[in-house]
This record gives structure tokens, C-alpha cells and sequence, in this order.
């Protein structure tokens, strides 16, 4: 499914004193088969964006369309469409874990489940549920029928995120997926979006604050100031004007300053801003 | 906004009201609600709304605000007055208007729902002029010598004010919560009551979980910084009495005195 | 002289099922100086914030001893503990569950209140508080309305006015963006640069840990290494076994050692590592 979203306004508090405006004539297309970023200080309007994309936040002025549904319009009034697209468009906040409420780890993964598709027999419903939780690596053998309270912190946002992933979305939107772990929950969590990207859900959607973790995982980026996008594409584009980074006051990738400062010593070369590629570029140059 | 629930009502503006000190206004309604009460005729409640529209006048409030108080129990004021108007004990020499309908049946109606909307209209004064916070201090500082019979004044005032403290935070936490299951397509608001009950859970359980480990970690943060409840324990802010609150003392006794008199036919 | 001081101590969390109980901190010894500016590192549930935790007196040891300025943690010394917190400033993790009051001044105010200062000193001393932690505009503010950096600098200030000498962070940093991560980390090494205030930041962050005097490190409640960060850093293979990970750019240095880039591994800031790429490449 693709998203497009034209000239999206959004105001909280509209007509009285206190009214915000969190989005401003946002206009994005986020392809099916994108790792995409998204990155902007607290309050640029990123979260009322993703949260757009469900009709979490219903669109006020503008268009967005996410695969055939037009959320622009149709959305707010039929119900079972709105049920259709949230299965679609799975939605991972901040600190998932905090939302666990079931006794058990199987009940807690089944409610997203049960209440998209209430139809469904319990064969059904247990392998979809069994298969979510492998797709997170829990082996559903060991953890079905635990409580997810007392699981660890990682183990805990895995559940989380099974239990969204459960229904199979097609696009899956995280909002900082790895706040608070240790860095190799980071890396672990981040090794599983991949592993889903590949496997599951076409589109992976993610808000980041760490610009090192934008340029390694994602093909495009957006970037969020005062609700407005005021840059846009891959990590290379994003990140090729260093002053421009930073008047946003945000931090330069690692492999982006190391190109930039290597620019300014002579050394000319052009690289997509991972690892891997920074590597392999500055080898060829080693060899001649 | 949600978090705009810690301020409450508070109307945010400097006037003679407002900066009454919070202990004043209380005993100040509680003498205005008590001259409410002694009121047995219409003087009487007329007095006090003149007394509550100075008030007003003096709080910088627009009547509005005060009047939309009126709003949120209006369903409960209607009530009463069908009540009374419908099971008026008839007495000898009634005059009645239609059916069980009294004349008199009818004044006493409306005596009391101008009675119960003068209340909450005073009372309202009160919370529009004064933040939650310096309520509690006042309430604090009034209870205080009820500390001598060994009644928890001090945990009572911490309790309130970590309570105002977290209504925002929970507020909005519920608010998360509440966003994440419906995308996991949680449904809060079809079905019949019973369903609807049900379908709260997946937000109580969360919130109550959560509300657990904030009261955890506030524990630690409470010991970390010394607390060790009230002994020896100084006070920050002082509340103090100034000559504006001898005015609005003074003022409060002329309305009960007004109304005594209104009562006894004296006027 | 030694601010803490542990010898041999160890602490376990009782379980009520009891069935397994395994020490969170566990014979750990050591001793830091005053005015340091100390990294305590590990992965989730490697008994950090229990270690945190007995340096003030929140916990007490099961075995050993732990001291701060000489004056050992002891449960029956009430004044003693108190005296200890008072001189133990704490900041938590989350930065909404630390305020007691609704308004940043009654807040920081609770802290000395708590130990019978005052009026007009608790006035001076919130004064100050917010001078240090560049929060005087906010001092009558709701707490609810401020970003969580600013409710961190706020949590430090409370801290502040019980005028400690060591300044806990138990991984106070990680749940804010960027721009308050640094707001705290400069209020913290401002005071240990300026005021000498002995500072322990319990870290995820590796450029933080980078940045410290020293390192201390644990793995399943055991200090593993403790040195400079150069030292703890070099030692790439017990860095992974207590699953954690070197700074950025030495990760990367390694990467480029390996690809045959660069030769010296012994990498810490990206400044380093640019100067390095450079070195390597004019050779050619």
C-alpha cells in the first residue's frame, strides 16, 4: 500500500486560545517497500502525523490516502472500513509494553486479533498468534502462557509488538522503537524490523531521534521542523547540507560527518550514507 | 486539553479575588453557603446574589464562566425543582393552579433551585479564582489544629497534592493508552453497558499497572530527597493575611447580617 | 578523599516465590574519589540501579559495607541515613514520576523542608538551584507543561538544594530527545567541573560513558573492569560479553581496521577517527 498525503493541515484546539498548529501543508509519498524515517525535535509534528495514518488523528484539511482507503473523507463515517485499514496499518507506540493488560502473553497478543477479526475460529486465532510470536523471536512454546508483567524490558516490547503485528499489516508504523534499551536490545530490536521488513510487513515506518540509526536502516527520511517536512529523501540527499543539519539543530550521522569532513581534506567521493557502503567506497579509493 | 486539569477551573488573572489569601475564600464560602442556607425568602437570596455578583465584579471573572457552572448541574437543578413542585405537602388554604400544581408549591420550587444555583455559583467563584495548589494549602493551614488530636493534616495535604500533581501525567497516560488499543482495534464506544465496562479493561489494567510503578518510583524519589514525614519538617510557603481579606471579612459579615435581618422582616 | 567507598557488598531482592534468588549486586568493591565524573555501565538488570540505590541508602547491603565519606549505610543510624541522602542526590529515569509539588518551586523546596531548613534559606537555596540548572524562568511554571529535559534539570535542582556532594543520574538521560539529553549532561559536568560535585551517570549512552573520568562495569551484579575510558574501551571483548557496545566511532574504527582502512584501533571521539581516515588515505 502506498501513502500519499497532500497538504495536510492540522490544528489542536482549534477556535479557542490555546489552538497549535502540529502539521502545515504536509505533503509526502511513502512507497510500498520503504524503510522510512522520520525525524524532527519533540513537538515538529511527528507523532500527529503517524498518527494520521489510522485515523488515530482524523484529517482536518488535505488529502491522505493509504492504499485504496481515503482517510481524507470516507474514514470517520464507516466503521468497518476504519476497522479494515487499522489492520492494515499496524501502530507501535512509545513504550508499548506499558500497554500490556492481559494474564497471559497469548491472551495479550490475541486482542488485536479478536477484535479485527472476530469471526475467526480459535484455531485461527492461535496460530496467528503463535506465528506473531515467532516472528518476534519468542518461542510461543515458552512464553504463550506467561504473564507478559514478568517478562524483562525487551521481552516486554516484543509482546508489545507482536500483538500489532498479529493482524498482519501491511504497513508497520513504530514510534521510537528502541527508547530506553540497552544497546544490544537496540541492536537486536532493530535486526528484528529488518527481519520483518523482509518477511511481513512491506512498509516499515519509524520516528528515530538517533540520526545513526536513520542512515543505516532507512532508504528515505523525512524530516519534521514546527509541522512543516523541511527535508526530504534518502540519508545521502538529507544529510548532504551539513549547515542546513545544523539550523535544524539536528545531529549529523557519523558516516555523514566523516564524508563531510573527508570533503573538506580533498578527498572527494560519494557514498549512501550506511556503513557498509562508506566502507566498501573508501576502499575502492584506497586501492586507486 | 487534558493536562489543563490541574488548573481546574482557575481562571488565570490578577484581581482583588484572587489574591485573596486562599484561607479567606474558604471561610468567606463557607459563610456565604451558610448564609444561603439561613435565607428563608427570596430577600434573603436576593442579598446574596448581590454579594455573589460583587464578588464577581471584583474577580475579574467574565459571568459567563460562573454561570456555565450552572451548566454542568443544570440536569440536577431541574430535578429538584419538578421534585418540589410535583410532592409539595399541600397545606390548608393553597391555592392551586392545575392538577397537584400549588401556587405555593411552585414558590418553593423555585426557592430551592435558586438556592442550589446560588451555591454552585459561589462555589465556583472559589475554584475560578484559586488554583488547586493554594486550595490546598489553605485547606491545610485551616485543618492545621486539628493536628493536636493526631489527625494526619500533613499526609492529608501531601496526599492532595501529589494527587493534582499526577492528574496531568495520568491524564495523559490514559489518553496513550487509550490511543494504542483502539489501533490494536479496541472499541470504547458501542455496545451496551455491560460491553462497555468490559472494553475498559485493556485501559484500566495498563493505567493501574503504570500507577503502581510511578508510586514505586516516586517512593524512592520521596526518600532519596529526606523525607521522613511531618517531624521537624519546615514549611515553604506562608500563607498571610492581609488587610484585603479584613475587607472581604467584613463584607461577608454585612451579608449575614443582611440576611438575619431580611429573615426577621427587620428590612 | 574516598566519596564511596564498597567493600565486598552484595544485595538481593527477596522473592516471594523464593525460587531463585540471585544477588543483584554481588561482591562488589570499590572506591571512588571525590570529584569524579563516573560511568556506570551495563545491560538491563545488571544491578546498576541497585548499586545506585546503596550508595544512599535506599537499600542496604545484605553483606559488606558500604561508605559514603567514611560513614557506613547502617539501618539502625536513622540520622546517619539521612545525613547521607541529604549528601547522595538522586535524579530517576523517568522524568515524570520525580516531582512531588505541582509548581517548580514548591518542588524543589520539598527536599530541604523535608530536613527543617528555613524559610528564607530554602528562598536562597531555590534561587540557587535554578541558577545552576538555567531554569529561573520556569520557577513558578507547572511541572506538567515542562519538556522532559527541563523536568530532569528540574529533578537536579531538587536534588541541588539539599546541597549534596555526589550527584547520582541513574539513567536519567534515557528517556529524552537529543536536546535534553544534552541539557542534562552539561548541567551535570558543569557541576563537577565547577563546584567539584562527584557525578555517577548510569548510562546506555557510550558517548556519555566516553566522556567520563572513569568506568565501572557490570555484568550479572559483579564489577567486570573499572578504569579510564580509554582502558574499558580497549577491551572490546568484554564490552560485548556484558552486551553493551563501544562508542560509535570506535565501532566504526573497527570496522575499518578490519577492511584494511586504517591501522589504529585506539579510537574514541569521530574526530579522531576523520583525522585517522585522512592519515590513511593520504599514504596513498
Amino acid at each position: 500500500m502506498q501513502i500519499v498525503a497532500e497538504k495536510l493541515n492540522f490544528v489542536y484546539n482549534k477556535k479557542t486560545k490555546f489552538s497549535v498548529k502540529a502539521l502545515d501543508e504536509v505533503s509526502l509519498t511513502i512507497e510500498e517497500g520503504d524503510f522510512f524515517g522520520i525525524i524532527g525535535h519533540t513537538g515538529s509534528g511527528k507523532s500527529t502525523f503517524i498518527q494520521h495514518l489510522n485515523a488515530l488523528v482524523p484529517v482536518q484539511e488535505g488529502i491522505l490516502k493509504v492504499g485504496e482507503y481515503d482517510l481524507s473523507s470516507t474514514a470517520k463515517k464507516d466503521k468497518k472500513a476504519l476497522k479494515k485499514l487499522r489492520s492494515k496499518v499496524g501502530m507501535v507506540f512509545q513504550y508499548p509494553e506499558y500497554q500490556l493488560f492481559e494474564d497471559t502473553v497469548f491472551k495479550d497478543v490475541a486482542f488485536g486479533y479478536s477484535n479485527f477479526f472476530p469471526e475467526a475460529t480459535k484455531e485461527e486465532k492461535s496460530k496467528a498468534v503463535c506465528e506473531a510470536l515467532r516472528l518476534v523471536g519468542l518461542d510461543p512454546e515458552e512464553y504463550a502462557e506467561r504473564s507478559p508483567f514478568e517478562l524483562s524490558g525487551g521481552q516486554k516490547r516484543r509482546v508489545a509488538i507482536a500483538g500489532v503485528i498479529v493482524t498482519r499489516p501491511e504497513i508497520l508504523v513504530l514510534d521510537e522503537p528502541v527508547a530506553g534499551l540497552d544497546p544490544k536490545g537496540k541492536r537486536e530490536l532493530m535486526k528484528l524490523l529488518h527481519l520483518l521488513h523482509e518477511k511481513e510487513c512491506k512498509t516499515i515506518i519509524i520516528v528515530s531521534h538517533d540520526m545513526d540509526e536513520v542512515a543505516e536502516n532507512c532508504n528515505k527520511v523525512a524530516v519534521f521542523s514546527e509541522g512543516k517536512i523541511v527535508r526530504m529523501g534518502t540519508p545521502k540527499d538529507v544529510f548532504s547540507d551539513a549547515e542546513e543539519i545544523k539550523r535544524l539543530r539536528l545531529d549529523m550521522p557519523l558516516t555523514g560527518y566523516l564524508g563531510q569532513t573527508l570533503r573538506e581534506n580533498g578527498f572527494s567521493f560519494d557514498f549512501d550514507l550506511t556503513e557498509e557502503d562508506f566502507i566498501k567506497k573508501l576502499q575502492e579509493i584506497k586501492r586507486g | 486539553m487534558l493536562r489543563d486539569l490541574t488548573f481546574g477551573q482557575y481562571y488565570p488573572t490578577t484581581s482583588f479575588v484572587h489574591k485573596l489569601d486562599p484561607r479567606t475564600k474558604l471561610l468567606l464560602l463557607i459563610a456565604y453557603i451558610t448564609a444561603v442556607f439561613v435565607a428563608g425568602n427570596f430577600y434573603g437570596l436576593a442579598a446574596s446574589l448581590l454579594f455573589l455578583l460583587i464578588a464577581v465584579a471584583f474577580s475579574a471573572v467574565p459571568l459567563w464562566s460562573v454561570l456555565k457552572s450552572v451548566k454542568s448541574i443544570l440536569f440536577l437543578v431541574l430535578f429538584t425543582f419538578l421534585l418540589n413542585l410535583f410532592f409539595y405537602a399541600k397545606k390548608e388554604g393553597d391555592t392551586t393552579l392545575f392538577w397537584v400544581i400549588t401556587k405555593e408549591g411552585l414558590i418553593s420550587a423555585l426557592f430551592l433551585a435558586s438556592r442550589l444555583i446560588l451555591l454552585v455559583m459561589g462555589s465556583s467563584v472559589l475554584t475560578l479564582t484559586t488554583t488547586p495548589v493554594s486550595l490546598t494549602d489553605g485547606i491545610e493551614s485551616l485543618l492545621k489544629p486539628l493536628s493536636y488530636i493526631k489527625f494526619p493534616v500533613h499526609e492529608l495535604a501531601l496526599i492532595m497534592s501529589i494527587a493534582l500533581r499526577f492528574i496531568p501525567t495520568l491524564a495523559e497516560e490514559t489518553d496513550r493508552i487509550i490511543r494504542a488499543q483502539k489501533a490494536r482495534g479496541g472499541d470504547f464506544d458501542s455496545g451496551n453497558v455491560f460491553k462497555r465496562l468490559k472494553a475498559l479493561i485493556p485501559i484500566l489494567i495498563p493505567l493501574l499497572v503504570g500507577a503502581f510503578r510511578r508510586a514505586d518510583e516516586l517512593g524512592n524519589a520521596m526518600d532519596a530527597r529526606c523525607y521522613s514525614g511531618s517531624k521537624n519538617r519546615t514549611k515553604y510557603k506562608k500563607l498571610k493575611f492581609t488587610f484585603r481579606d479584613l475587607i472581604a471579612a467584613l463584607f461577608t459579615a454585612a451579608l449575614i447580617a443582611g440576611v438575619i435581618l431580611l429573615n426577621n422582616g427587620a428590612i | 578523599m574516598q566519596a564511596i567507598s564498597f567493600e565486598n557488598v552484595s544485595y538481593s531482592y527477596k522473592q516471594a516465590d523464593a525460587e531463585y534468588v540471585r544477588n543483584a549486586v554481588d561482591g562488589v568493591t570499590l572506591d571512588i574519589e571525590e570529584g569524579k565524573f563516573i560511568a556506570l555501565l551495563g545491560a538491563n538488570g545488571s544491578g546498576k540501579s541497585t548499586l545506585a540505590k546503596l550508595i544512599n541508602g535506599l537499600l542496604l547491603p545484605v553483606s559488606g559495607e558500604v561508605k559514603v565519606f567514611g560513614k557506613p549505610t547502617v539501618g539502625d543510624d536513622q540520622n546517619g541515613l539521612f545525613e547521607i541522602r541529604r549528601r547522595v542526590g538522586m535524579v530517576f529515569q523517568n522524568p515524570d514520576n520525580q516531582q512531588i509539588a505541582s509548581i517548580v518551586e514548591d518542588d524543589i523546596a520539598f527536599g530541604p523542608e523535608n530536613i527543617g531548613i528555613d524559610r528564607e534559606e530554602i528562598g536562597r537555596r531555590i534561587d540557587r538551584a535554578l541558577k545552576v540548572t538555567d531554569m529561573e524562568a520556569f520557577r513558578y511554571s507547572q511541572v506538567s507543561r515542562l519538556s522532559g529535559g527541563q523536568k530532569q534539570r528540574i529533578a537536579i535542582a531538587g536534588a541541588l538544594a539539599l546541597e549534596p556532594d555526589i550527584l547520582i543520574l541513574d539513567e536519567s538521560t534515557s528517556m529524552l530527545d537529543p536536546k535534553g539529553r544534552k541539557e542534562v549532561m552539561e548541567v551535570a559536568r558543569s557541576l563537577n567541573r565547577e563546584k567539584g560535585m562527584t557525578v555517577i551517570n548510569i548510562t546506555h549512552y557510550m558517548d556519555e560513558a566516553a566522556e567520563a573520568d572513569e568506568i565501572y562495569l557490570l555484568k550479572e551484579g559483579k564489577l567486570v573492569k573499572s578504569g579510564t575510558p580509554d582502558e574499558v574501551f580497549s577491551d572490546t571483548a568484554t564490552i560485548r560479553e556484558c552486551g553493551l557496545e563501544l562508542p560509535r566511532p570506535a565501532m566504526l574504527a573497527e570496522k575499518l581496521k578490519a577492511a584494511g582502512i586504517i591501522s589504529n584501533v585506539k579510537i574514541t571521539s569521530k574526530e579522531e577517527l576523520a583525522e585517522e581516515i585522512c592519515k590513511s588515505l593520504r599514504k596513498n
